[in-house]
C-alpha cells in the first residue's frame, strides 16, 4: 500500500491581518496526501478547509510551514506556474468564451500544439458528456453542465492534482448524488490526485478514499471514511459525522483493556478502554444510534421510556429516557415487516451490542 | 379612445410624450434649423438671406480666385484631420489614463468604492471654463511647471518651456476635461467583473499580463467602447481648450464652428462645419449599433444552435 506522496503539509500556519485584529485561518496543520488518492478536507465553515485548498491552489502564501508537492517545495511558486487546477465553488468559467474555449485555455496557456488542445478538448468533453455543447457559451448552460465544464476546463492540462472547492454545493440534492459517483468514477478513470473541499459529510464519506476532518484551523483526524465513522477521535469528529450520543461517565475500574465505567446518574457501562484512561477519569462514552436494538421491555439491556420519534421514511429516530441528563437517540430502520412498531410513551428495552459503544479520548 | 388608451403600447407613448416633446423641441429642431441654414447664403452683416445655397459646403475645400474659379485650399481638411487626431489621441491617452483608475477603484472593498466614485466626480461640480483656465496657470509662461527650470536657469533662449498654445496643451486640456467619462463606464464593467474569474486565469497557467489581455480587457470591453465613444463625441467637438489653451490658433472643428457663428458671421459656413462634426459623431454611434448588434445576433444565434 506505500505510494508516493503526492502533496506534504507540514507545520503550515495562516494569519490574515495582523496584531489583535488578525485572524488565525489554520494552526499548525500538517497532512500527507497520497498519489492517486481521492482525498476530503472536511469540516464546518470557517474551519480552514477553503484557506488550505487556495494555499495549495497557490492563491494564498503560507504565513509559516511548508508546503511541497511531489517533492518540490512549493510554497513561493504563483498559482500559474503550478501543475496544480482547481474546480471553483461558483465554477468561474468565462462568461465571453465558449465551452470549448474554456476547456481549451489551460492547453493553449501551456503552449501545446494546436492538434494535441484540439484532441485534449474533444476528449475532455467527451468525459464529462458535453461533446454536444461545445460551440455554447456558459451562460447558456444549467448549473449541472456548467459544473461539468468547469471539470473538463480543470482536468485539459492533466494537472498532477485536481482541487475541488465545494464544487456540487450549487446544485440540486438529486443532481449532487449523481456526480458523487461520476466524480469519484473520473478520479479513477484519470488516475490524477483529487483533493475536495466540503462540509457535507455524506458527500465526504461516499467519495473518498481518506478524510481530513478539520475544525478551528487545526486537523482533527485522517482516516479513512469507516475510521473516521466508526473510531472518531474526538467528541468534535463523532458529532460533526453522522448522530452520535454521548454520556458522561467515571471509569471505575480497567481489567485486561476492558474498562466499567459508571454514568452520573448510576448507569453501569462495560467497553473497551481508550489507551491511556485509568481508573477514577471521567470519560465521554459514544454511541451511535443506530448501534442500538430496540426491543420490548426484558430483563437484558437499559430500561427506557420513549419520549419522542421523528419519523423520517427510511428510518424513524426515537429518544429514550434512559434516566440521563440527555435521552438516548436510537435509530430504527423501518423494514419491510412495515410501519413502527413502537410509539410515544412506549417502555422498551436497549440492547447495545459489545463494541457499539466507544470511550473517546478526553 | 378611452379602450384604446388601455391598450400597453398607447400608455407607453403617452407616458414618454414629454420626454419625446422635450428631445423633439430641443435637439432636434435645432439640429434642422441647423441643417437648413447650411444650405443658405450668408448675409455679410451676419444672419442668413433665404436662398438655397451649396456655398458653405463648397468653401470647405475650395476658395474662389479673384476669377471667381475654385481654387483647392486645404486649410479647413486640416483642421478636421487636427480635430480628428487630437480626439483620438486624447481618447487613447484617457483610456491609458482611466483604464487603472477605474481597475483600481473596482478593486476596493466595496465601503470604499463610492469615496473614490464621488472624489472622481468632483471636477464636475466646477465650471469647464474654470478648470481650463487653471492649465494656463500650470502649463503657460511662468507657471507651476516651469518654475523649477527656471530657478535652475535651464530655460531655453525664449525664455519659457514653450508648453502653452500648443497640441499638448490641448490633448492635456482635453484629457482632464473628459477622463471622469472615461471612469465611469470602465468602472462600472469592472465592478461586474467577478475577480474569481482571474483566479481561474492564473490557475490555468497565465500570467497576469495573459489574465489582463484575455479576461479582463474581454469582459471590460463594453465599458471600454462606451468609455471611449463618451470621450471622444465631446473632444471632436471641443472649443474650449483649443481656445484657452491652443491660443486661438490651433482650431479644432468645435472652435471653428463657434467662430464662424461668433466672430465671422457666417452662419451658413458655421452651420455646415456643425452638420460635419455631426456626422462623424453620427457615425461613431452607428458602428457602436453595429458593434453592439452583431455581439447580440452572436450570442443568439448561439442560444439556438
Amino acid at each position: 500500500m506505500e505510494r508516493k506522496t503526492a502533496i506534504d503539509v507540514a507545520g503550515v500556519v495562516k494569519r490574515f491581518g495582523h496584531g489583535p485584529a488578525g485572524v488565525v485561518a489554520l494552526k499548525d496543520v500538517s497532512l500527507t496526501i497520497r498519489d492517486n488518492e481521492f482525498f476530503t478536507l472536511l469540516g464546518p465553515s470557517g474551519c480552514g478547509k477553503t484557506t488550505l485548498l487556495r494555499i495549495l491552489a497557490g492563491f494564498e502564501a503560507v504565513s509559516d510551514g511548508a508546503v511541497s508537492l511531489y517533492g518540490e517545495n512549493i510554497a513561493g511558486l504563483p498559482a500559474n506556474r503550478r501543475s496544480v487546477n482547481t474546480v471553483f465553488q461558483h465554477y468561474a468559467l468565462f462568461p465571453h468564451m465558449t465551452v470549448a474555449e474554456n476547456v481549451a485555455y489551460g492547453p493553449q496557456r501551456l503552449r501545446r500544439p494546436a492538434k494535441e488542445i484540439a484532441e485534449t478538448v474533444a476528449r475532455m468533453l467527451q468525459l464529462v458528456k458535453m461533446e454536444k455543447f461545445a460551440e455554447r457559451r456558459p451562460a447558456q448552460l444549467s448549473g449541472g453542465q456548467q459544473q461539468r465544464v468547469a471539470l473538463a476546463r480543470a482536468l485539459a492540462p492533466h494537472p498532477k492534482v485536481l482541487l475541488l472547492d465545494e464544487p456540487l454545493s450549487a446544485l440540486d440534492l438529486k443532481l449532487r448524488q449523481a456526480m458523487r459517483a461520476e466524480l469519484k468514477q473520473l478520479q479513477r478513470a484519470t488516475g490524477i490526485t483529487f483533493v475536495f473541499v466540503t462540509h457535507d459529510q455524506e458527500e465526504a464519506l461516499s467519495m473518498s478514499d481518506r478524510i481530513a476532518v478539520m475544525s478551528e484551523g487545526e486537523v482533527q483526524q485522517i482516516g479513512t471514511p469507516a475510521e473516521i465513522y466508526e473510531y472518531p477521535a474526538n467528541r468534535f469528529v463523532a458529532s460533526f459525522i453522522g448522530d452520535a450520543n454521548f454520556i458522561t461517565a467515571e471509569i471505575d475500574g480497567i481489567i485486561d483493556g476492558v474498562a466499567s465505567c459508571r454514568s452520573a446518574r448510576g448507569l453501569s457501562f462495560t467497553l473497551a478502554a481508550a489507551p491511556g484512561g485509568k481508573p477514577g477519569d471521567r470519560v465521554t462514552l459514544f454511541l451511535r444510534p443506530e448501534k442500538v436494538r430496540m426491543e420490548a421491555p426484558g430483563d437484558a439491556g437499559l430500561a427506557g421510556r420513549i419520549q419522542t420519534m421523528e419519523y423520517l421514511g427510511q428510518s424513524i429516530f426515537y429518544q429514550v429516557d434512559i434516566g440521563e441528563d440527555a435521552p438516548l437517540i436510537v435509530a430504527g430502520r423501518n423494514r419491510d415487516d412495515g410501519g413502527t412498531p413502537y410509539k410515544t410513551g412506549d417502555r422498551v428495552s436497549l440492547i447495545i451490542g459489545a463494541d457499539a459503544l466507544r470511550m473517546l479520548a478526553a | 379612445m378611452i379602450a384604446s388608451a388601455q391598450t400597453p403600447a398607447l400608455r407607453r407613448f403617452l407616458g414618454l410624450l414629454p420626454a419625446l416633446a422635450v428631445i423633439g423641441l430641443f435637439m432636434l429642431v435645432p439640429v434642422a434649423i441647423m441643417a437648413l441654414y447650411s444650405f443658405l447664403e450668408a448675409n455679410p452683416f451676419g444672419g442668413i438671406v433665404w436662398r438655397f445655397s451649396p456655398e458653405a459646403y463648397v468653401q470647405f475645400l475650395f476658395e474662389r480666385d479673384l476669377a471667381d474659379n475654385l481654387v483647392f485650399q486645404s486649410g479647413y481638411l486640416i483642421i478636421i484631420l487636427r480635430s480628428l487626431g487630437l480626439a483620438v489621441l486624447a481618447t487613447i491617452l484617457c483610456l491609458i489614463v482611466g483604464f487603472p483608475i477605474a481597475y483600481f477603484i473596482a478593486r476596493q472593498p466595496a465601503r470604499h468604492r463610492n469615496i473614490w466614485i464621488y472624489l472622481i466626480t468632483i471636477p464636475f461640480w466646477t465650471n469647464q471654463l474654470v478648470r481650463t483656465f487653471a492649465w494656463i496657470i500650470i502649463l503657460g509662461r511662468n507657471g507651476t511647471i516651469e518654475l523649477p527650470f527656471r530657478w535652475l536657469g535651464i530655460l531655453g533662449a525664449d525664455d519659457t518651456l514653450g508648453l502653452m498654445y500648443t497640441d499638448f496643451a490641448i490633448v492635456i486640456g482635453l484629457i482632464y476635461a473628459f477622463i471622469p467619462i472615461m471612469v465611469l463606464p470602465i468602472y462600472a464593467s469592472l465592478e461586474k467583473l467577478d475577480f474569481r474569474l482571474v483566479e481561474a486565469s492564473a490557475d490555468l497557467y497565465s500570467s497576469t499580463f495573459e489574465t489582463f489581455r484575455r479576461v479582463i480587457i474581454p469582459l471590460a470591453k463594453p465599458g471600454i467602447v462606451a468609455g471611449s465613444i463618451l470621450v471622444f463625441i465631446p473632444c471632436l467637438g471641443a472649443f474650449i481648450q483649443p481656445d484657452l489653451l491652443g491660443g486661438g490658433k490651433k482650431l479644432m472643428l468645435g472652435s471653428l464652428v463657434q467662430f464662424q457663428f461668433a466672430t465671422a458671421r457666417n452662419w451658413p459656413f458655421g452651420a455646415a462645419v456643425a452638420m460635419i462634426l455631426l456626422a462623424f459623431v453620427v457615425l461613431c454611434l452607428l458602428w457602436y449599433a453595429q458593434a453592439a448588434r452583431r455581439a447580440g445576433a452572436q450570442s443568439g444565434a448561439l442560444a439556438h444552435a
